[in-house]
């Protein structure tokens, strides 16, 4: 490598580390983004302009890729984030799996260390590749979003991984005793297909209610198996840019999973929601509903009002009609905030995205920490197809499986209006005792019509 | 192959996790998205697999230039419109 090319790549390497940095505080956010894809440029060009290359080829690739991502990008809907974020990481890690399947077709003498980066660039690859298809899948309700359980299938798993593992040990073995046999190939090809097995079934357990944790993890692998790709080419650029995702995306899943005072491992081998014993009680005690029209009296006179929105607002597609109701209320002279709960909705910031799209200033987003201890003193709290992240259980009930996350308290508000489709329970398929509270008000409907509802009242008035 | 690439690796992790401590929650989705761009940065191994020659190593070359281009070109592009919809009160 020529010195001007690891100088590119150093300078790459800064602009996304400070990139990076930049890109995890809202003033600086915007600036963060530009800086790493400027970077990202230098890496390209460097590595376009080193020569010995044929270029035919590389070009139908930009190209293509290029279409696709900016067509896609600019098409998505902001509700159909959590897919697009899936398929770029799935896009992702499919690119460094097949590195490493090019790498070692053309590779005739693959020393050993080689030969381990190849199957691990493979391996977690595939699992990101493969995952990151299915949790689109799931995302975008083109599979069912329950989690898929079985009898046996922890077993299987733990069984596929053992043999992924010794097929890739055979791959590396071979490479040790040079000259190599016949069976490398095939072992080979034995560790492909098993990562994506397995990347299959690392995500089908896993329910509706703990993506936001599945799509950061995702992003976490892709970033892996880039930084495992950079074993494989010997390049410090890819190590470096790859580690510093792996490591964000890390981040970012503990943040999720402190979220919902659950361990990572119970995450990806709970299957919640379809583990719920028999030692929750169902919820007695009566509902009390109204009206959008009597709702509208009650917010009319509010002092403070504070949204609580989750999957169901992104679903109902009531972003905008919840920001026209808030305006209003302001106008009303009420104090507006939303609370978001880090992981309401299918990833990480889904509700926020969402209501930035329909402009809501982000002064008014706030944290669950910041509006629970002055809860009662909020007039009125609207929670819009939020469930778990509501469930007073998590408080009160030892034997919930929600005990312990932490909440948005809406039941010690004044009133809380909960708007919902129907009685059925949320999607950890968990009782809400919020719902028989005396303070609670059931909104039963589609949240979009109710919300209109509400707006067209305080318009009339 | 080098060895001292593992030095780098961990080096990078550690910078990694020191790096991004405390995210507030409105950045979780650009941070992701982000972020996953910046993983695309297999690129510089896709062009390298595609244009060094063999069919079969061309093929699968190609097809990772076109999907860590979706990754670089529709992750920096999506993150840059989210970000643009991230407006303060002052701004409207």
């Amino acid at each position: 490598m020529a010195a001007w090319q690891v100088f590119a790549y150093i300078a790459a390497s800064i602009l996304f580390i400070t990139g990076l940095k930049m890109l995890s505080r809202p003033e600086t956010a915007r600036r963060g983004n530009r800086l790493s894809a400027v970077g990202m440029l230098i890496a390209v060009v460097a590595t376009l302009a080193a020569g010995g290359l044929d270029y035919t080829w590389i070009l139908v690739g930009l190209v293509i890729g290029a279409a696709v991502g900016a067509v896609a990008a600019r098409r998505v809907q902001m509700t159909g984030m959590p897919e697009m974020v899936a398929l770029l990481n799935g896009s992702g890690g499919l690119a460094s799996m097949l590195v490493g399947w090019a790498e070692f077709v053309r590779a005739t003498d693959v020393a050993t260390f080689s030969a381990v980066a190849i199957v691990l660039t493979v391996l977690i690859g595939g699992i990101a590749a493969s995952g990151s298809v299915v949790a689109f899948g799931k995302l975008s309700e083109r599979i069912d979003g329950k989690p898929y359980l079985f009898r046996g299938q922890k077993t299987l798993n733990a069984a596929l991984l053992a043999l992924a593992l010794a097929a890739a040990g055979f791959v590396v073995a071979d490479a040790v005793v040079a000259g190599g046999v016949g069976g490398t190939a095939l072992a080979f090809a034995l560790v492909l297909l098993l990562a994506l097995a397995l990347g299959v079934l690392a995500v089908i357990p896993i329910g509706g209610a703990d993506m936001p944790i599945v799509v950061a993890l995702l992003n976490s692998y892709s970033g892996l198996a880039a930084a495992a790709a950079g074993f494989v080419i010997d390049n410090n650029v890819l190590v470096v840019a790859g580690s510093l995702v792996g490591a964000s995306g890390f981040i970012l899943t503990m943040i999720m999973c402190k979220a919902m005072n659950r361990s990572l491992a119970n995450v990806l081998f709970g299957g919640f929601g379809a583990t719920i014993t028999a030692g929750t009680a169902p919820q007695q005690g009566v509902v009390k509903p109204l009206s959008a029209e009597d709702a509208y009296f009650i917010l009319e006179a509010a002092d403070s009002v504070v949204f609580v929105p989750g999957y169901g607002m992104a679903v109902a597609q009531a972003q905008h009609v919840v920001q026209e109701l808030a305006e209003l209320l302001s106008k009303n002279g009420a104090d507006v905030r939303h609370a978001i709960h880090p992981v309401a909705g299918r990833m990480p910031g889904h509700m926020n995205v969402l209501l930035a799209e329909a402009n809501v200033p982000y002064e008014q987003l706030v944290e669950p920490e910041d509006v629970n201890p002055a809860m009662e003193t909020i007039d009125v709290a609207i929670v819009i197809g939020a469930n778990d992240v509501v469930n007073p259980a998590a408080k009160e009930d030892p034997a919930s499986p929600l005990y312990g996350m932490p909440i948005i308290e809406v039941d010690r508000a004044r009133t809380c209006f909960v708007l919902k489709r129907s009685m059925n329970p949320g999607f950890a398929g968990v009782d809400n005792s919020l719902f028989f509270k005396d303070n609670t008000r059931m909104i039963f409907g589609d949240a979009k019509a109710t919300i209109t509802a509400m707006v067209a009242a305080f318009k009339e008035a | 192959m080098n060895p001292l690439l593992l030095f780098v690796f961990v080096l990078a992790i550690f910078l990694g996790l020191e790096l991004i401590t405390k995210v507030p929650s409105q950045l979780h989705t650009p941070l992701m998205s982000g972020s996953n761009a910046i993983s695309g940065i297999t690129i510089v191994g896709a062009i390298v697999a595609a244009g060094e020659g063999g069919v079969v190593p061309t093929l699968l070359g190609t097809i990772a230039v076109a999907a860590a281009t979706i990754n670089v070109i529709g992750g920096y592009m999506v993150t840059e419109r989210m970000l643009g919809m991230f407006k303060t009160g002052k701004d409207r």
